[in-house]
């Protein structure tokens, strides 16, 4: 594989877990919810889908389970957020910790856990060819579905009438309540279809990307993609910009270490996080541009009079 | 089909509710936890007693208490500053890790006939580190607008990775075999014990000065008055002229600096040199901290008890029942959904509508 092809494709991979996270939070933020407690849903969904295929030697099965517990935990924390009314910073960091705390219990007896034999990847014929082959069609197909969801979450959004109220949701609950819309059930299924696709993205760390379980291995991308979301002003193709990025540092990251460049490796771990630090200031110091596009209600919990 | 639980706002918040709903949901965590065990196949009852009485059966039990209650109280101590003014800096482990880098740095450079007042600097640098970490957070917040979650937090997987640094290269034990791991402080850099027969230490005197320090803050100084009138309602801060760009600063830098000297008091109390985990999440765990106390000073006491109970329960449960420790952080958890659910119940009445309402609404 030539090295150029090789970058491309390791990039690829780094990116999806980002993209398909972001993409999920996206929906959710604009409908108003902020829900920090991803980093505990991924953690939760990559332990279930490895424990799903562990189990049943089919990874169909742990991607499934993956994205069950994703929704389970969105509407767990739908329960606090949107039914109790309560603080969303405080109901989302709860899951985060729970989540965190949870995952490592019952991950306990799967550390070093055989994951069952896995079909080749990549995209029939088309990954035969030579260079683009290998750089971009020599993938696991979740990767290709989570650049499929770019387009289709922008369409679901600006082209639909459902995209249409869940944005008005975001925007103005007390007048899309008063439309008769029913904004504590919008909510609920933005957060469910959030779940899903930040549970698809925690099956993908540990049964493709990483593949393995190690506690806490989720390493802040929950995080890191809940910023995402921010730098690409809750723009689907922004944010699919924003998720590459990153993961083509991670790339990066890789190749430093193995060229043998003589920076500590634990500076080199930090780039990911230094960099959203960066991104995040850079683009938050126009309070103007994020205010035009921050959807208005984004973490102002509904309570009609 | 309807949702079969109606919500309605109660017209003043219930006052009885407000005084025992940190009791109710200790009751309630306790009653899920005695689920897990029994899901688990542990005999539930014995399993509680194991978890939250026996650690508490003997003095030594007491004093592990103390250990771990004090970097929870500090760090709540200084989150509840920052969330009383609608601050959230959620990266208290990343301050209180950077505390202990700058604490413990000093505290390598002490000599063996070095005097009992060398403590003094040790404490000092955790502190101004710390500040200084957080600072970081407050002026990216001030200058850039940066969101402080997400900034406050991304710092706390930096300041791990710089800790796991240090203690590799720059602050390895030579004599350590290769361990990353510092030298053993000095006798005048470790705090004295406190409580003889068990590993309390002088950290705890650190505590009752820093809870009284916030409590004069919050309740009888102007700056406590700003603090919680810009958290309550901006407009009125702004309007009364209060700067808010002072109150970020303000609030992150002192819970940087007690997050610091928590940090601090951990290598130079129980730990006595710097290693890769000075903390088992106690900056984190702080977060649930302050929310049992409900935003109040004097409530951190209480609501560390319990959670660093769980700590010890933790560990004594691995022993005796073969639990995993992790299921510290599922009770740590579960106490921070309960008390939301209670505090819920202070403001809002639920009343079950049943299933079938739709019927009428037909009609």
């Amino acid at each position: 594989m030539s090295v150029a092809a090789s970058l491309i494709a390791t990039t690829m991979n780094a990116s999806t877990p980002l993209l398909l996270a972001a993409l999920g939070i996206l929906v959710a933020e604009r409908s108003g919810v902020l829900n920090l407690g991803v980093e505990g849903i991924m953690l939760m969904a990559a332990i279930v889908a490895y424990i799903g295929a562990v189990e049943s030697g089919s990874f169909a099965v742990g991607f499934l389970a993956a994205i069950l517990i994703g929704i389970a935990f969105a509407l767990f924390f739908a329960i606090f957020a949107v039914g109790l009314r309560a603080n969303q910073q405080a109901s989302g960091l709860g899951v985060a910790i729970f989540g965190a705390g949870l995952s490592a219990y019952i991950g306990i007896p799967y550390q070093g856990a055989v994951l069952p034999e896995r079909g080749p990847d990549g995209i029939m014929f088309l990954d035969k060819i030579p260079f683009i082959g290998e750089a971009f069609f020599s993938q696991h197909w979740i990767v290709y579905l989570s650049l499929l969801m770019i387009p289709a979450v922008w369409f679901f959004l600006y082209k639909t009438r459902a995209g249409l109220v869940v944005r008005a949701v975001g925007e103005s609950p007390f007048s899309a309540n008063a439309l008769g819309y029913d904004v504590p059930l919008i909510r609920c299924c933005a957060l469910a279809f959030s779940g899903a696709c930040i549970g698809l993205s925690g099956a993908y760390l540990s049964l493709i990307y990483t593949p393995l379980w190690v506690e806490g291995m989720v390493a802040g991308r929950g995080w890191i993609a809940l910023a995402l979301v921010t730098f690409g002003t809750w723009r689907p193709f922004r944010v699919f910009l924003g998720a590459y990025l990153f993961g083509g540092m991670t790339m990066l990251q890789m190749n430093l270490q193995s060229m043998g460049i003589s920076i500590p490796t634990q500076f080199i771990s930090m780039a990911p996080y230094l960099a959203t630090i960066i991104v995040l200031a850079l683009i938050s110091r126009n309070p103007r541009w994020i205010r035009l596009n921050m959807p208005a209600s984004l973490g102002k919990p509904f309570i009609p009079h | 089909m309807n949702f079969p639980i109606a919500i309605y706002n109660r017209e003043r918040p219930n006052r009885f509710l407000a005084a025992v709903s940190p009791i109710l949901a200790v009751i309630l965590t306790l009653a899920l936890g005695g689920a897990i065990f029994a899901m688990v196949g542990k005999e539930p009852l014995y399993s509680l007693y194991v978890f939250c009485v026996e650690p508490l059966l003997t003095l030594r039990g007491w004093g592990e208490l103390g250990v771990k209650m004090t970097p929870l109280i500090l760090c709540a101590l200084g989150l509840v500053v920052c969330y009383r003014a609608n601050i959230w800096n959620i990266g208290a482990e990343g301050q209180l890790i950077i505390g202990a880098l700058c604490g413990g740095y000093v505290a390598l450079q002490a000599s063996p006939d070095q005097s009992g007042l060398f403590m003094i600097w040790v404490i000092l640098a955790s502190i101004v580190g710390g500040a200084l970490y957080a600072s970081i957070t407050a002026w990216l917040r001030d200058k850039c607008n940066a969101n402080e979650i997400l900034v406050s937090l991304m710092l706390v997987y930096v300041a791990e990775l710089l800790l796991s640094w240090a203690v590799q290269s720059p602050l390895r034990d030579p004599q350590g075999l290769g361990f990353p791991q510092s030298p053993m402080f000095e006798t005048a850099a470790t705090l004295p014990i406190m409580i003889p027969g068990t590993r309390m230490h002088w950290g705890g005197g650190l505590v009752v000065i820093s809870l009284f320090l916030i409590w004069l803050i919050m309740s009888k100084m102007f700056i406590g008055f700003q603090v919680r009138v810009a958290g309550l309602a901006p407009k009125a801060s702004s309007y009364a002229g209060f700067s808010n760009r002072a109150m970020i600063y303000f609030a992150l830098l002192l819970s940087g600096a007690l997050a610091g000297l928590a940090g601090v008091i951990e290598v130079c109390g129980p730990i006595g040199q710097l290693t890769p985990k000075i903390s088992p999440g106690y900056g984190f765990a702080a977060i649930i901290v302050a929310f049992v106390a409900r935003l109040k000073p004097v409530g951190t006491v209480p609501a560390a008890f319990v959670m660093a109970l769980f700590y010890l329960g933790g560990e004594l449960a691995q022993s005796r029942l073969g639990t995993p420790a992790a299921l510290t952080g599922v009770f740590q958890g579960l106490l921070l959904f309960c008390i939301m659910v209670c505090d819920s119940m202070i403001f809002c009445r639920f009343r079950w509508v049943g299933f079938g309402n739709w019927k009428k609404e037909a009609a």
